[in-house]
């Protein structure tokens, strides 16, 4: 029998289409990497988390304009500082000595060199903390499990930026991605608290963080205590604001459990105590 | 003079039929004016991550044209035999290097004009302020840096076989120059002798081109370098030049041309 070369053509052709359409089901299963729904998950596999540190770490290199340790200086494994920021630690004197790694020039040709660095310790401020979120976004795309890099462009997003909005689709999409995060959900009530003011939301959303934070195995728990404290301190000011002293009473007792500052709550549950004794808050006046 | 502004003139020609430049400016410009159309949380303020990457592509772009171009210049003349007739003009064998060295320094300076005209374009449109002074300086100190890598090329195509060899040595050495030229005294000190003397004599005794990189005052905004420091830079790039030129004269002069 002889085929003519079209002949041939169209018989693979018509081949190749129906394989292409029988398998297409099973293929589907074939490959895990195959199945992620993030381009970069698929390109770089696990190797995309370690260009999601990196582009984390630029997003802090952004927040200080430059000025920023290499793997060489002395201060470069430090705590970034765009995460205690977003915890709302502010920088003393101390730290501002702590973080010149640069010291005394070490001979002329690094005296001279200084010229051409930048050697200022400045942050971003005046709305410009907005050059940090592309960074941020590339490290959410690359790592959808590393859970700072929500927290801290939800926080940028709400405190610097006034984008309470973005803020929350952010932290959503954290949220999605890692489900029992209590960092995550203790952010978003810091939304509805302070953008929305919606403090029964605020309250159901950080008591579901509580509970988040009380699932997580023990030792996993001692490590991140300082969320829990966040999140307690937090519920027991909304209840104070709410005039429920007693559960403000209790959400301090939990925190004072895990806090390095137990004397300093000890100091507001006093207070409170002296309120409930006192009696019930008065009902502000209705407006007419 | 005239003698080595013609060569410098044909070196020239050469860049501009070449096809590298169109190339690399081609991917320069589409790979920064993507990055520019990506809309980060619905802020189209966000401008210094394309400044950021501009800049990386120009540098990049610039060096490549830079040691290519130049790796294949004597090479290139005694492979093709246009040295003799070129020698027998007459011009001398110190004015071909000087000639080649001009025409390709100023080549890049050309493709770097364009290059940075580009990124003026495209920042300037996104924020709104073109801070000229700084663009300036830094071409002005990304151009003395190529004066000494093109003179370092020159220098490495008398000594080393082939085109290929020359720029892939290069590259590597002007990388690891920029990477780790201001980190080498730290990591000498933190190695044990004799290491710690051989990184130290390293550190003290190479060209220390991470100086004419000023991308981080373009990107940040950081104003202006002392035009002190810039004159004292550029007269280190013209002394590093001159070793290096004078070296390639030395090679050049006693190189047998017909092997």
């Amino acid at each position: 029998m002889k085929l003519s070369p079209l002949s041939t053509l169209a018989v693979l052709l018509a081949l190749a289409l129906t394989l292409a359409s029988g398998l297409l089901q099973t293929a589907d299963q074939w490959s895990a990497r195959a199945k992620s729904d993030n381009l970069f998950g698929m390109l770089f596999g696990d190797g995309r988390k370690l260009f999601a540190n990196q582009f984390f770490t630029m997003a802090d290199v952004y927040f200080h304009s430059g000025y920023y340790p290499s793997i060489f200086d002395q201060g470069a494994a430090e705590e970034k500082e765009i995460i205690s920021a977003s915890h709302g630690k502010k920088e003393n004197e101390a730290d501002e000595k702590n973080e010149d790694f640069l010291g005394r020039p070490k001979d002329w040709i690094d005296a001279f060199g200084r010229n051409f660095r930048i050697t200022q310790h400045t942050h971003l401020e005046n709305h410009n903390e907005r050059e940090i979120l592309p960074w941020l976004r590339l490290a959410a795309d690359l790592d959808p499990q590393k859970i700072e890099t929500y927290t801290v462009g939800a926080f940028f997003l709400r405190e610097h930026l006034n984008r309470a909005d973005q803020a929350e689709a952010f932290l959503r999409e954290g949220l999605r991605n890692n489900p029992d995060s209590c960092e995550i959900l203790f952010e978003l009530g810091r939304i509805y608290h302070e953008s929305y003011h919606d403090q029964n939301r605020a309250r159901n959303v950080w008591q579901l963080g509580v509970k988040k934070f009380i699932a997580r195995p023990g030792a996993e728990q001692k490590d991140t205590r300082l969320v829990f404290e966040e999140l307690a301190v937090n519920l027991a000011h909304l209840e104070t604001d709410a005039g429920n002293y007693a559960a403000a009473i209790d959400w301090f007792k939990a925190a004072q459990k895990v806090s390095p500052t137990a004397y300093a709550l000890q100091i507001q549950i006093d207070v409170l105590q002296k309120k409930l004794a006192a009696g019930p808050p008065l009902s502000p006046p209705k407006l007419p | 003079m005239s003698k080595i502004f013609a060569l410098a003139g044909v070196v020239i020609k050469e860049l501009y039929r070449r096809k590298d430049f169109y190339v690399l400016f081609v991917l320069t410009a589409l790979l920064t004016l993507a990055a520019g159309m990506v809309n980060f949380f619905h802020d189209d303020k966000i401008v210094r991550y394309v400044k950021d990457i501009c800049l990386l592509l120009i540098w990049v772009s610039a060096l490549v044209i830079a040691v290519v171009t130049t790796a294949r210049q004597i090479p290139a003349e005694r492979e093709a035999r246009t040295i003799f007739p070129l020698l027998a003009k007459p011009v001398s064998r110190a004015q071909v290097i000087a000639g080649k060295f001009l025409g390709c320094w100023l080549a890049t300076g050309v493709a770097l004009v364009v290059f940075y005209f580009f990124f003026a374009a495209v920042t300037g449109s996104k924020e709104q302020i073109w801070p000229w002074g700084a663009y300036l300086e830094a071409v002005w100190m990304h151009w003395a840096m190529l004066a000494i890598v093109i003179a370092m090329v020159l220098l490495g195509s008398i000594y080393f076989a082939a085109p290929s060899s020359t720029s892939t040595i290069t590259l590597i050495v002007v990388a690891g120059i920029l990477l780790l030229g201001t980190h080498l005294k730290i990591i000498a000190l933190q190695q044990p002798e004799p290491m710690q003397t051989i990184l130290t004599i390293g550190y003290f005794a190479m060209p220390h081109l991470e100086w004419y990189d000023l991308r981080d005052f373009v990107v940040y905004d950081m104003g202006l370098v002392p035009l002190r420091a810039v004159g004292l830079a550029t007269l280190y790039a013209a002394a590093w030049t001159g070793i290096f030129l004078l070296l390639a004269w030395l090679g050049f002069r006693r190189k047998n041309l017909t092997t």
